[in-house]
């Protein structure tokens, strides 16, 4: 008789149990060694989880590295890696469970600008240095939080040099610009126009679309009527490689360009063939270019059997970075664990950081000196694009 | 500035009859169930998207059996729509048997039904987001494209007013499929046997029951035809977008149910006007916004403006556009 009564209730138990074994916890020992995490907030899940769990994997292969060198000194250095799903409130929230932690002493941190602003905030509270491989935009570093570092190039570069190439190399007049409406996608927009206006070419249009639609027909309809030499979009690729496709499908052939969130493998698979003739600026190098960086993607390989994104090197030197800072905090201290202001000033002071893709010294706003933009062209339907240029500050 | 808009309007329309239909279809399956249970299933634009994901799993099958290169993409596409559809309908009729027959059995408020919906949905969403990231880590899935064959309007000559327009394969595809769809449910309601018993269970359940029409049994084929005509949906729109992702149906459920409110909530033709209709709004705002309004309002505000014409027809008429005109509810 109860047997109906018990599905949903059976239903909901095994569903329970699901979510329960979906959550196994990583345990390890320590044999006997200090312990020192670095934690790592990107997103690992939802629609930039390729560039997320490319930073992660990154700081990984960087901790693995030098585990023996801090092994020595009688410290065992652990990855502490968040989900910050690209959410700023997750984000934040994560920032207090790293804050929280008294082994936690920094940070590889944040894929997106809209992130890593407010979790910064908790951050500089707690003397909790952050090291961030991606967020470009301006006002991330511009507050002068002594905790907040990154080593990419920031928007009021990339936007620019992307338009200094629009209209200077590629001789484009009519330019149509669409963004997201986020902080990262707009922003980018903007500096991107201004540039463009400045150097004479003419705005035909400027258009927003909402992020999470899978139809951008209309403002792409719009765009054809007024034959512009090329488009620009500002945003991220799940919008960007749809934008490219739907263009094309309606017939436009001049070159679609973007910013370093259509940098990933993603936009191919999604823009299909379509993705040939896009440009694209990003402020992360192609390691194929060096012999360091053909290493490191080779190792990268053999230890998590994925290529390569644009971000795992970043990921890489932003966790080296961290991890030369804490070796000179421990250095200064005597050998001792040092305390997380010690390890934020080590990570500041940083000069000339030679990592696998990019040299590294902080100024005192935590921006890199020696980021730089890259400009790339798909000239093929496969990932990664062929650098065409680069473009130091 | 009228110029420019005429010049436009034929793309207009076809891309806003691709994106109306498919409002359409689905704004059936919440109008399906309001009109025989007085619930908003809110769960149905998660049903849609598990259809899209289930087509999906049925094409790269057959795709790693070599099915797509050995038969026309027609066959293929129209074994995968089946197949979605049959699976997304017994989900629909299973969320029903787990979730709302108990309550409805307990005589519970509405609004419990209604909260269930809306953390069936919730469930539905996150589990298709762990299953489809499981592998790669990246929920977003890309179909193969299939039907991308490109025709050309040439109306330019005919009517010098006119831009060309251009569409691909797979609108014919949506086109076609879903009027196929519509026409058949329209016969099926009005001309069969359950289709009676079922308008007969929208305007009384008790006296229904007392004609001895099984009450049960004609909500669950409500829900496997509003369910499986969502899934079907979710196919066509992964065949015209070609990508997908868990949350597709977040934002097209709260238009197709915008839809069905528009065409008069309960009435399945009002549900098909109201979602064609929203489709062609949106798409013509997002081409025309900036051109109207002098760029003063961007083609961001397409959603504004399309919910502005909704609000206004709802102040007129309250019951929506066919609220009236048709008695019958399903």
């Amino acid at each position: 008789m109860n047997f109906r009564k018990i599905i949903p209730l059976l239903a909901a138990v095994v569903l329970l149990l699901g979510v329960i074994g979906g959550c196994s916890s990583k345990s390890g020992g320590s044999n006997g060694k200090t312990v020192i995490e670095i934690g790592s907030q990107s997103p690992l899940s939802g629609g930039s989880a390729t560039l997320g769990d490319a930073i992660r994997l990154g700081a990984e292969l960087a901790i693995d590295d030098q585990q023996a060198a801090f092994a020595k000194k009688g410290f065992t250095i652990k990855l502490k890696d968040l989900d910050d799903q690209g959410d700023p409130k997750k984000g934040v929230a994560n920032a207090q469970i790293l804050a929280s932690d008294k082994n936690v002493l920094a940070l590889v941190g944040h894929l997106n600008s809209g992130v890593a602003i407010p979790s910064s905030e908790v951050y500089e509270k707690n003397n909790l240095a952050m090291v961030s491989p991606a967020t470009t935009a301006t006002v991330v570093t511009d507050r002068g939080l002594k905790t907040v570092n990154r080593i990419c190039a920031r928007d009021d570069f990339q936007g620019p040099a992307g338009a200094n190439y629009a209209v200077k190399t590629l001789k484009a007049k009519k330019i149509f610009i669409i963004q997201d409406k986020t902080a990262y996608g707009s922003g980018l927009a903007e500096q991107f126009r201004d540039q463009a206006k400045k150097l004479g070419a003419d705005i035909v249009g400027y258009e927003g679309i909402t992020v999470g639609e899978k139809d951008f027909n209309g403002v792409i309809s719009q765009a054809m009527t007024k034959k512009p030499d090329l488009i620009y979009f500002g945003g991220v690729y799940a919008e960007g490689g749809l934008i490219i496709k739907q263009a094309r499908q309606k017939g436009f052939t001049g070159p679609i360009m973007g910013g370093d969130g259509l940098d990933s493998s993603s936009t191919v698979q999604i823009a299909g063939d379509a993705v040939k003739g896009v440009y694209l600026t990003s402020v992360a190098g192609d390691v194929s270019k060096t012999e360091k960086g053909q290493a490191f993607a080779k190792k990268y390989k053999e230890k998590f059997g994925k290529n390569v994104e644009s971000y795992s090197a970043y990921g890489y030197d932003a966790a080296g970075v961290i991890l030369k800072g804490l070796m000179n905090a421990i250095n200064d201290n005597d050998g001792k664990k040092p305390s997380r202001e010690q390890v934020m000033k080590a990570i500041r002071a940083v000069q000339d950081y030679d990592g696998v893709t990019t040299k590294v010294s902080f100024d005192n706003k935590g921006d890199n000196k020696f980021a730089k933009v890259y400009i790339y062209n798909f000239e093929q339907a496969k990932y990664p694009p062929v650098q065409k240029a680069e473009i130091s500050q | 500035m009228l110029a420019h808009i005429l010049q436009n309007l034929p793309q207009v329309l076809i891309d806003g009859l691709t994106l109306g239909v498919v409002y359409a279809v689905v704004a059936i399956g919440y109008t399906m169930v309001y009109g025989i249970l007085e619930l908003i299933n809110f769960a149905h634009g998660d049903v849609f998207m598990t259809g899209a994901f289930m087509g999906a799993v049925v094409l790269f099958i057959m795709m790693g059996l070599g099915f797509l290169s050995a038969m026309p993409a027609l066959i293929v596409f129209l074994i995968v729509i089946v197949i979605a559809a049959i699976a997304t309908g017994l989900l629909g009729v299973g969320i029903e048997r787990v979730a709302y027959r108990p309550l409805r059995r307990k005589n519970a408020p509405k609004l419990i039904a209604l909260i269930t919906s809306i953390g069936i949905s919730f469930v539905l969403e996150d589990a298709v987001r762990f299953i489809a990231e499981l592998k790669t880590g990246n929920y977003i899935v890309t179909a193969p494209s299939m039907f991308n064959h490109k025709f050309n309007i040439d109306i330019h000559h005919v009517i010098p007013y006119f831009n060309n327009a251009t569409f691909q394969g797979s609108f014919l595809v949506v086109l076609i499929v879903t009027i196929v769809m519509l026409v058949s449910l329209d016969l099926f309601v009005n001309k069969t046997k359950w289709g009676m018993a079922m308008r007969a269970v929208a305007q009384d359940r008790d006296t229904a029951s007392l004609m001895t029409i099984n009450v049960n049994r004609v909500i669950s084929v409500t829900f496997f035809i509003g369910s499986a005509l969502g899934g079907a949906t979710g196919v066509l729109f992964m065949i015209q977008y070609g990508t997908i992702d868990p949350y597709i149906g977040f934002i097209l459920g709260i238009k197709a149910f915008t839809a069905a409110v528009l065409g008069g909530i309960g009435n399945i033709r009002g549900a098909m006007f109201g979602g064609v209709m929203l489709g062609l709004l949106e798409m013509f705002a997002a081409a025309n916004l900036s051109i109207i309004t002098h760029g003063a309002m961007g083609a961001e505000y397409k959603d504004v403006f399309a919910f502005i014409i909704l609000i206004l027809v709802l102040i007129f008429k309250p019951e929506g556009l066919f609220g009236k005109a048709v008695v019958e509810k399903v």
